[in-house]
């Protein structure tokens, strides 16, 4: 006979979970709207989306006032962690997603989104990340991890073309790889500690002097191949350009930066403390991977044809660089992650925008894929204000001043050589001289290059073809986000710092 | 409004190039010459306020911007950076008044507005990273510029010239990064400002390391050998524009940088790599003036004569005495007159004929006797004529530099003689002999148009070689103090010795300011 437990409703401080449920919430609702009454309009759900992520950044607001007085906040058992790391991250999931999803209100007709479970999946995909990061607990990491990963492959295949259906599958079968190497290290921490909670495994490795190093050695090489996957660093990159290509620009766009900080996060709060213990071999191997994938990520975007394509291996390129700071440990480079993730995310929203807008439903014959840089040849001449918008978005990536990206790439830099890493922070500069000719090459193609015939006839229309108000308004806060991130910088950088100082990183 | 003439003079241009998007194309040329000359005569006022007795900076400006990264929007000019400050939106002036037709000329003079906007940035910043944001910001203007109105090459040409100065500038940026660490743990606090630095005193290891990467920026900017390959493509691609404002200003930012830079910061550092440079400064002068020989089109020759020089004012700079110093500086403007108005020249030629090469030509003078006439002038400018202005900056460069070497100084004087050789064969190939090509017999004269440009540059050139105290008293002034900064700072034996005491003449300057 089982004693009933006690547990009081306070103890379980279920604030905690609030900007978990109301997504899931919101999810279900519009699966009870589509029962009710199905054939709506898209607007709708898009709508509902946005208010339901704004409801989620209201309490979010919440829990960052509750940090800032009383510090990190567990609950729910102690399986929720609420810290600044969780709290910025989530700032970044919700507040990206909230920019992402109006670009579903195209003119153009697009399968997925007249079907109301893209919204509701969208929006589990949120709570998915968001439990991802507010947890040090193992196995919610795991669940938080899948819930996300499947929405996300659905959504994938929704694009409803054959590359996006290989997209999907491949992307699914990496993702079912990665999954399994997580469980096998989680697994063998569990077994050296007894425990799944990050912190516990830290104090009793840390307890007893990492005696068994071998396996937590096993361990470690099981999660860096499946955070590998999941940050697509090289090795474990090669599904990326598939699955970018495969599916819509949209996507692709999103993929590049939330799911990204959520397994920045995570990787953070497990690889950090073994770094800070001074494990030689961790750190060669990490020094290893973010130099070959920044590197290595930068030569084949050289050789792109097609404009996706060569932003899928720059966001590879990219998170290699941000990868540089989980290598260096100190408040500083964890503070320039966030920061660069910030700025990235919105220069990355208006590159990935601008292609959304002039995505053809029929491909000419000059074009052999959706965004061939032929595509954009003498752009300039035919519709000159989405050249200069375009143009801003690319010297923005390459880091130029006084662009968004360049804030966090000289902060990113600084934090490498306040942390001794003066060859890291030499080699991080001269990758961005080689991302710079990749970034000037579609530049090139539209500021100097003779338009197509074809395009100069219909008067640029191609390249705005997908556009409406709501895009464009998207578009313009991408745009003032580059633009202006100077002014903000100074506040939101002594924001993130306090956070993650606060949080113990 | 004096109190913000520095940021007017940097922002004005910029906001008069987005405004330019709402004018019509045909009135685009009058709208972009209105604006160059109200910002040309702004910078005059910037000179009329300029006190010549005070050898720090004026016109300071300060706004902070990112505090909690030590980064803030300062401003101000001295001595060193004034004349160049004028130079740069004069030749803005007098380039956009003399353009030539040409397609799409809208775009080309928003372009060189927000160019101007960079460029005086650049002079006028003392915050390293508001500097670096408009010492990189000037490459995407050159860039379009180059790329979309140059000749056949040009795509080639303008994405060499941007990596080239790109990959050089992100070392000098890991450089500033390092500088703003060490200032950080010397003092607890971040800091960006140049003269915040410039109290810094750094053990030599560090100086040699961090000399070494701003050197890399700087060297490609100039450029200096081995770097200068991009130029000879840059200057043979661009559209006559392109060139005078590359000649002219873009190329003085490195040697600027130097000076700003490199040597009160760094100044055991400099000693130290004093020979090493003037070796570089002397093969770039030598062999660049003998590659400009070879050169079968005019504009090459030009664009190489004008590296030779460059190597001239690298010289000057490391002599890392007053007078050398000054006369680097005073030969960055002399630099930018005389090759400016070189590459206007060729741009006159090329606009008639659309060809360059020199073996088309041949007894021009018998046609165009005005155009032979300024040329000529302007040739005799470059290679050194006494009461030209070349002659006072190279002189003065190379008798800084013969207090440190003689045998190096001797080396380098044989360049003026080869320059004398290079220019003045070209010069007999384009102008003199019969006039034995068709097509040149009914070439017109110079037009009112470009004489607009060439003449205030040529009264410039004797002008300032018969008396050029106006511009270089200021120089001097601001030199001294560098040059002091230098000394108090040197740590090494070598140094103090190399670098010379000036305070003497500092003190009765002040002294001299007090009783004013």
């Amino acid at each position: 006979m089982l004693s009933p437990i006690n547990v009081s409703l306070e103890s379980l401080n279920l604030i905690t979970l609030a900007p978990m449920l109301i997504p899931v919430i919101g999810a279900l609702l519009i699966l009870v709207i589509d029962i009710i009454k199905g054939g709506l309009d898209k607007s709708l759900y898009v709508v509902l989306a946005i208010l339901f992520l704004a409801l989620d950044f209201g309490t979010l607001l919440e829990s960052a006032g509750a940090f800032s007085k009383d510090g990190i906040m567990l609950g729910v058992f102690d399986v929720m962690l609420i810290d600044g790391l969780a709290i910025i991250s989530q700032f970044i999931i919700v507040l990206t997603s909230m920019l992402f999803i109006p670009l579903a209100l195209t003119s153009k007709r697009f399968h997925e989104f007249s079907y109301p479970e893209f919204f509701a999946l969208f929006l589990f995909m949120i709570s998915g990340f968001q439990f991802m990061v507010a947890t040090d607990n193992l196995i919610l990491i795991f669940v938080g991890l899948e819930t996300a990963s499947l929405a996300l492959y659905t959504l994938i295949a929704m694009h409803n073309r054959d590359k996006s259906f290989e997209a999907a599958i491949k992307y699914f079968t990496m993702g079912a790889l990665a999954a399994g190497f997580y469980s096998f290290g989680s697994m063998v921490f569990y077994a050296l500690t007894g425990s799944i909670e990050i912190n516990q495994i830290a104090a009793v490795l840390q307890a007893n002097n990492y005696t068994d190093i071998g396996f937590v050695l096993i361990a470690v090489v099981m999660m860096l191949a499946s955070f590998g996957f999941k940050l697509s660093v090289v090795p474990f990159h090669t599904w990326t350009p598939d699955v970018y290509e495969g599916s819509s620009a949209a996507m692709a766009g999103y993929m590049s930066i939330v799911p990204k900080i959520a397994a920045f996060v995570v990787a953070m709060r497990l690889f950090e403390f073994l770094i800070h213990a001074n494990i030689v071999w961790l750190e060669v191997v990490l020094y290893a991977m973010v130099v070959i994938t920044m590197t290595a990520a930068n030569i084949w975007a050289l050789v792109q044809s097609d404009v996706k394509r060569m932003l899928a291996y720059s966001s590879i390129s990219h998170a290699g660089f941000v990868m540089a700071a989980i290598l260096i440990g100190t408040t500083q480079s964890n503070s320039a992650l966030f920061l660069y993730w910030i700025l990235f995310s919105f220069t990355n929203l208006g590159a990935f925008s601008m292609l959304w807008i002039s995505r053809q439903k029929e491909l000419p014959g000059y074009q052999k894929t959706d965004h061939s840089f032929e595509k954009f040849s003498g752009m300039i001449k035919t519709s000159p204000m989405a050249a200069i918008v375009m143009g801003l978005f690319m010297l923005s990536l390459a880091g130029l001043p006084p662009f968004a990206l360049f804030w966090g790439k000289i902060y990113m830099i600084s934090s490498a050589v306040t942390g001794g890493y003066t060859v890291l922070a030499l080699i991080m500069a001269l990758n961005s001289a080689i991302a710079g000719y990749y970034y000037i090459k579609l530049i090139v193609f539209m500021f100097m290059k003779e338009p197509i015939e074809s395009n100069v006839d219909n008067n640029g229309q191609l390249y705005v073809a997908n556009a409406t108000t709501a895009l464009k308004t998207i578009i313009g806060f991408a745009i003032i986000g580059t633009i202006f991130a100077f002014v903000a910088l100074d506040s939101l950088l002594e924001f993130v710092t306090a956070f993650v100082y606060n949080s113990g990183y | 409004m004096l109190d913000h003439i520095l940021s007017i003079l940097i922002f004005f241009p910029a906001f008069a190039g987005v405004m330019g998007f709402m004018i019509n194309k045909e009135s685009m040329r009058a709208y972009g010459t209105a604006v160059a000359t109200i910002e040309f005569a702004l910078s005059l006022w910037l000179w009329f306020s300029f006190d010549n007795n005070v050898s720090g900076m004026q016109f300071m400006e300060h706004m902070a911007l990112v505090p909690s990264f030590g980064i803030n929007y300062i401003l101000g000019v001295d001595g060193i950076s004034l004349f160049i400050i004028i130079m740069a939106s004069f030749f803005t002036m007098i380039g956009i008044a003399s353009l030539s037709p040409t397609h799409n000329i809208k775009n080309m003079i928003i372009t060189l507005l927000f160019l101007q906007m960079t460029m005086i940035g650049v002079f006028a910043a003392l915050d390293a990273i508001i500097f670096y944001v408009f010492w990189e910001l000037s490459l995407v203007p050159m860039l379009y510029l180059i790329g979309a109105w140059g000749g056949p090459l040009r795509i080639y040409a303008s994405v060499k010239f941007f990596l080239y100065t790109f990959t050089g500038s992100l070392v000098m940026l890991v450089g500033m990064l390092f500088m703003a660490y060490f200032f950080y743990q010397a003092t607890g606090v971040w800091s960006f400002a140049i003269l915040d630095w410039y109290r810094l005193i750094l053990p030599e290891s560090f100086q040699l390391w961090l000399f070494a990467a701003f050197f890399i920026g700087f060297a490609i900017k100039v450029p200096m050998f081995p770097f200068h390959t991009w130029l000879p493509y840059a200057h043979g691609q661009a559209p006559t524009i392109g060139s005078v404002i590359l000649a002219a200003v873009l190329l003085k930012m490195g040697t600027y940088a130097f000076i700003r830079f490199s040597l009160p910061l760094f100044p055991d550092a400099s000693v130290f790599f004093m020979y090493p440079i003037a070796v570089l400064a002397i093969i770039m002068i030598i062999y660049t003036a003998m590659v400009a020989y070879a050169q079968k089109d005019i504009k090459q020759v030009v664009a190489y004569s004008s590296v030779s020089h460059m190597g001239v004012i690298i010289l000057g700079t490391f002599a890392l005495n007053v007078e050398g110093i000054s006369g680097s500086i005073f030969l960055m403007i002399a630099h930018g007159v005389v090759s400016g108005a070189l590459f206007l020249l060729v741009g006159v030629i090329y606009d008639r004929r659309h060809t360059k090469l020199m073996s088309e030509f041949g007894g021009l003078a018998h046609v165009m006797p005005r155009y032979a006439t300024i040329f000529g002038l302007m040739l005799m400018a470059s290679v050194g004529m006494p009461l030209t202005i070349n002659f006072v900056g190279e002189f003065l460069s190379l008798l800084g530099f013969y207090q440190q070497s003689h045998i190096l100084t001797l080396l380098a004087g044989i360049a003026i003689v080869v320059g004398a050789i290079y220019m003045l064969t070209a010069f007999k190939k384009l102008f003199f002999g019969e006039l034995t090509n068709e097509a040149n017999k009914n070439l017109p004269d110079v037009s009112k148009r470009e004489l607009l440009a060439l003449i205030p540059l040529s009264i410039i050139t004797v002008w300032l070689g018969i008396y050029p105290k106006p511009v270089l008293g200021p120089i001097n002034n601001s030199v001294e103090a560098v040059v002091q900064l230098m000394h108090n700072k040197a740590t090494s034996h070598e140094a103090k010795m190399r670098i010379p005491n000036v305070s003497g003449v500092v003190i009765s300057k002040t002294t001299a300011k007090e009783a004013h």
